[in-house]
């Protein structure tokens, strides 16, 4: 009976309440929540409490225009206009003041900042803007922004972080992100939880590398010996996990400058090690290429990104054609003394520095690295390799591999190495030796002139670029042994690894001598380099 | 007497000396005795000049020595011409004493600057000039000695051994760069006030430092010029035609490489200590590998293997570079790489061998 009478009572009740509920909740909507545009311009008030209420609604009804509002605010770059109280951005650019409409509109540039006031914040907005911009970059689409959220909380984590975040685990889709997460809820875990809290955060914060998650377990007082023994042995994984990356990193690092160094002597090793023409205007060649790729960006600037793909060929054919010109108008006439080829050919780059530097300027000039090359491929927290630095890697292979298809499959390939192993029985059997000698510079300095292009988004590109790589160059052909591609390209990034390793504890430079040091002393060891041509073709 | 013997059969090296003797008597009278307005006076700018084209020329004959008797083309000897111009600065930087901008009587201005307390251990002995000259005489031959040694005795030849001369001299330059090393990084060693006792800006001074290189380069020639007349260099020729023949006929090849080697890096080194108080200055530059094939190309313009050709080729070259980096700076590099192309294709001997170029053909 009680059942029956109660019933419609207690729907009574809550129908009351629930009217309660929509009544306070639209005098709250209306009383205290502002709208938008009363937001905005509570903002330019003096009154610190104001703008608090101002920033909480803005928050609740979230504009895009919300989050860099907010976050100009935090950096003290939001103004307004002293006419007409509109919100600007301001940015600095040199000397000039760049102040951009927040609501969109035209920048205005001005050389001072008359006419706009700050706005201002005290350190309690100061926080409540922080943990404000936090939440919703929490709650943002793009993975990224959210990682990047985590992040910054990751660096002093407390209590309110975790609360913050601690729901929105189970919504997380994102691995990374997930794990940045669960790294932070642990760390606050290790502070504030119980014992068997602490054990599972160890055991969460062991397999983090973020720096953060090391720093709480290294702080960590732990209340019992097993406790203290786990976290440890965290530590201890962490930090072995942390040393790998770092050797990954390194040989990364020294692979990228090895490639740079191979690709630049796989030219050589033909025009040096197949043809035997000390070929000093090497560098100069791949100077040529660097500047063809500044030329092709000239000539293309809208499409910047397709102009490095364009200028690899145009580099290889403006490149490979000085070099045929300098086969048939120089070189031809002093095969068999290499000696004076090497004077000779010196000359030459002289003369193409010159050329270049009164065409173009003596001013280095800068290529511009395209989008899709720029930026980094974030492996986990402490590993990220350049884009940049691995498509030069993969292009030094791609390169590599193309030669060693030409010199192996192709007819071109099969008369060089018929020519260069015997030139008199070549030509009895009907090749035209001098033509092919002409093809094979052409080719070894079209090589050059593509490795000027992965250089021109390097480095400067200027007349004297080509000297900075010559006698590298030449110790990477040396080294690996004349005549062979594949020593080349072995002795290339060994040497370039080798660079890497020794470049922490002895300084870039020092490094630099000490493996030039190196190969000096090698080259006495195994005058042939590392691997050494057998047969008839070693003997001079 | 054996000397002088060699030299009655030198026709061009007689004219060689005896220029060089009229010179060091001419050129002292026009500076010092006419009067600066008189049309045969000689400016103290031009005395120097003068002096560095012959220290230019004792460096050409060390590598004609290595290049044209031996053939080891040698791509870094500038780096012996260096390390002596080096040792030369030193003695220098210590005769500042303290008269330098900090006033420091013991420590060079630029370790000062770098916050040193003490001189580093290499320093000590410079501050006597026989010291200095021993290590002029002894740091390249060293190097040299240590270097070719290693070299020569496992067989490097030809191309090899120019790219590790190159690398060589690539290296030494990087590593005196560094500020570390002690000698005064990328500025090098400069500011220099006195030598001997004597002041480096005295015309009289000057002079003297420009005869003491006219008679480094006769008596370099003249034991150079004795030294392949001798059995000794026969034997170097043949080294440089037929290696493996003269090591199959008996002679210790490493050897002899490695006796002239070093006899022409401690010239160059002379070389390098005369350069020096003469210009003011010695920077890392010295060591770049452009200067070593340029002084290459001084002996291959003169004509190679004659020996008085190299004093020819460096004093022209030289000539030519500073009236064209002052008339057209731009054409500088241009004239000497076309010089480089040029020579090698159409005067294989230089210009010295011009003569015997027409001999042959009438």
């Amino acid at each position: 009976m009680i059942v029956h009478y109660a019933r419609p009572q207690m729907i009574r009740l809550l129908s009351w309440l629930l009217c309660l509920a929509c009544l306070g909740f639209f005098q709250g909507g209306f009383a205290e929540v502002l709208n938008l545009d009363e937001a905005w311009n509570t903002l330019s008030k003096k009154s610190y409490s104001d703008k608090a209420e101002a920033i909480e609604a803005i928050v609740q009804q979230n504009p895009p225009e919300a989050l860099p509002a907010l976050k100009a605010m935090l950096e003290g770059q939001l103004f307004y206009a002293k006419s007409n109280k509109a919100l600007f951005i301001l940015r600095e650019d040199g000397d000039n003041y760049l102040f951009t409409p927040l609501f969109g509109g035209n920048t205005a540039t001005q050389e001072n900042k008359r006419g706009y006031k700050k706005v201002r914040i005290n350190n309690r907005l100061r926080v409540q803007i922080r943990q404000s911009l936090a939440s919703m970059q929490l709650k943002h689409e793009d993975a990224a922004v959210r990682l990047e959220a985590v992040q910054e909380l990751l660096k002093e984590p407390d209590e309110e972080t975790a609360a913050l975040i601690a729901p929105l685990v189970y919504e997380e889709q994102d691995g990374r992100v997930l794990s940045a997460m669960q790294t932070l809820l642990a760390i606050i875990q290790l502070e504030q939880g119980d014992e068997a809290a602490q054990a599972s955060a160890i055991e969460t914060l062991s397999s983090s590398l973020n720096p953060s998650a090391l720093n709480a377990l290294t702080e960590y007082k732990a209340p019992n010996g097993e406790l203290e023994d786990s976290a440890q042995a965290a530590i201890n994984k962490i930090e072995a996990q942390r040393d790998l990356y770092a050797v990954a990193e390194t040989v990364f690092f020294g692979l990228s400058l090895g490639s740079v160094l191979a690709l630049s002597a796989i030219g050589l090793a033909i025009t040096f090690g197949v043809m035997g023409v000390i070929n000093m205007a090497h560098g100069e060649l791949m100077m040529i290429g660097a500047y063809t790729t500044y030329v092709v960006q000239l000539l293309m600037p809208n499409h910047i990104g397709l102009s490095i793909i364009v200028a690899i060929p145009a580099a290889f054919i403006v490149a490979g054609l000085v070099g045929v010109a300098i086969e048939r108008g120089i070189i031809r006439f002093l095969y068999g003394r290499a000696l004076e080829t090497l004077l000779a050919t010196f000359g030459i780059s002289l003369i193409l520095q010159q050329t270049v530097r009164s065409i173009f300027s003596p001013l280095n000039r800068s290529v511009e690295t395209p989008q899709w090359m720029s930026g980094a491929w974030q492996i986990n927290e402490v590993l990220a390799l350049t884009w940049n630095r691995l498509y030069i890697i993969i292009f030094t292979l791609l390169v590599f591999t193309a030669l060693l298809m030409v010199m192996k499959k192709s007819t071109l390939g099969l008369q060089v190495r018929a020519v260069s192993q015997n030139r008199a029985m070549a030509r009895a059997m009907g090749v035209r030796s001098e033509w092919v000698d002409a093809l094979t510079f052409g080719l070894g300095s079209g090589i050059a002139g593509m490795a000027g292009v992965a250089l021109s988004l390097l480095t400067n590109v200027g007349p004297n670029l080509g000297q900075a790589y010559i006698i590298d160059s030449f110790m990477v052909v040396v080294f690996g042994g004349v005549g062979n591609l594949w020593g080349t390209l072995v002795a290339g990034m060994s040497l370039g690894v080798v660079n890497k390793v020794i470049e922490p504890w002895a300084g870039a430079v020092m490094a630099k001598i000490l493996v030039l040091v190196f190969i000096i002393l090698f080259i006495q060891k195994r005058p042939k380099g590392l691997f050494p041509q057998r047969g008839r073709a070693a003997e001079d | 007497m054996r000397m002088l013997e060699t030299l009655v059969q030198d026709k061009p090296g007689q004219w060689l000396l005896g220029l060089l003797l009229a010179t060091s008597i001419i050129v002292p009278i026009c500076n010092l005795l006419v009067p600066p307005d008189n049309i045969f006076h000689i400016s103290t700018y031009s005395v120097t000049l003068i002096g560095k084209y012959l220290a230019f020329a004792l460096l050409a004959l060390s590598a004609d020595l290595v290049w044209g008797y031996l053939g080891i083309l040698s791509l870094g000897h500038g780096a012996f011409f260096a390390l002596g111009g080096y040792a030369m600065g030193m003695y220098l930087m210590r005769q500042i004493g303290d008269r330098g901008v900090y006033g420091n009587p013991e420590l060079p201005d630029f370790m000062v600057f770098l916050n040193w307390s003490e001189l580093p251990w290499f320093w000590h002995g410079f501050d006597q000039f026989w010291f200095a000259v021993l290590m002029i005489i002894l740091v390249p031959g060293v190097l040299a000695y240590v270097f070719g040694y290693l070299a020569f005795r496992s067989r490097v030849t030809g191309v090899y051994l120019s790219i590790m001369t190159q690398a060589l001299t690539y290296a030494l330059m990087l590593a005196f760069f560094r500020n570390e090393m002690g000698f005064g990084g990328n500025n090098g060693l400069t500011d220099f006030k006195d030598i001997l006792g004597f002041d480096l800006r005295e015309d009289s001074t000057r002079i003297a430092l420009f005869l003491a290189t006219a008679l480094a380069l006769a008596i370099g020639y003249i034991i150079s010029r004795y030294i392949v007349s001798s059995r000794l260099g026969l034997a170097c020729v043949a080294v440089r035609d037929a290696e493996s023949r003269c090591r199959f006929v008996g002679y210790r090849v490493e050897y002899i490489k490695l006796g002239i080697f070093v006899f022409s890096a401690v010239l160059a080194g002379i070389a390098g200590a005369l350069y020096v108080p003469q210009v003011g200055i010695i920077n890392p530059g010295e060591f770049s590998p452009l200067n070593s094939i340029e002084l290459i190309i001084w002996v291959a313009i003169g004509g190679r293997g004659t020996l008085y050709g190299a004093v020819v080729g460096a004093l022209l070259v030289n000539y030519s570079k500073t009236y064209f980096t002052a008339e057209f700076p731009e054409v500088w590099l241009y004239a000497l790489g076309a010089m480089f192309v040029l020579v090698t294709l159409f005067l294989p001997k230089g210009i010295v061998g011009l003569r015997s170029m027409r001999a042959a053909k009438a």
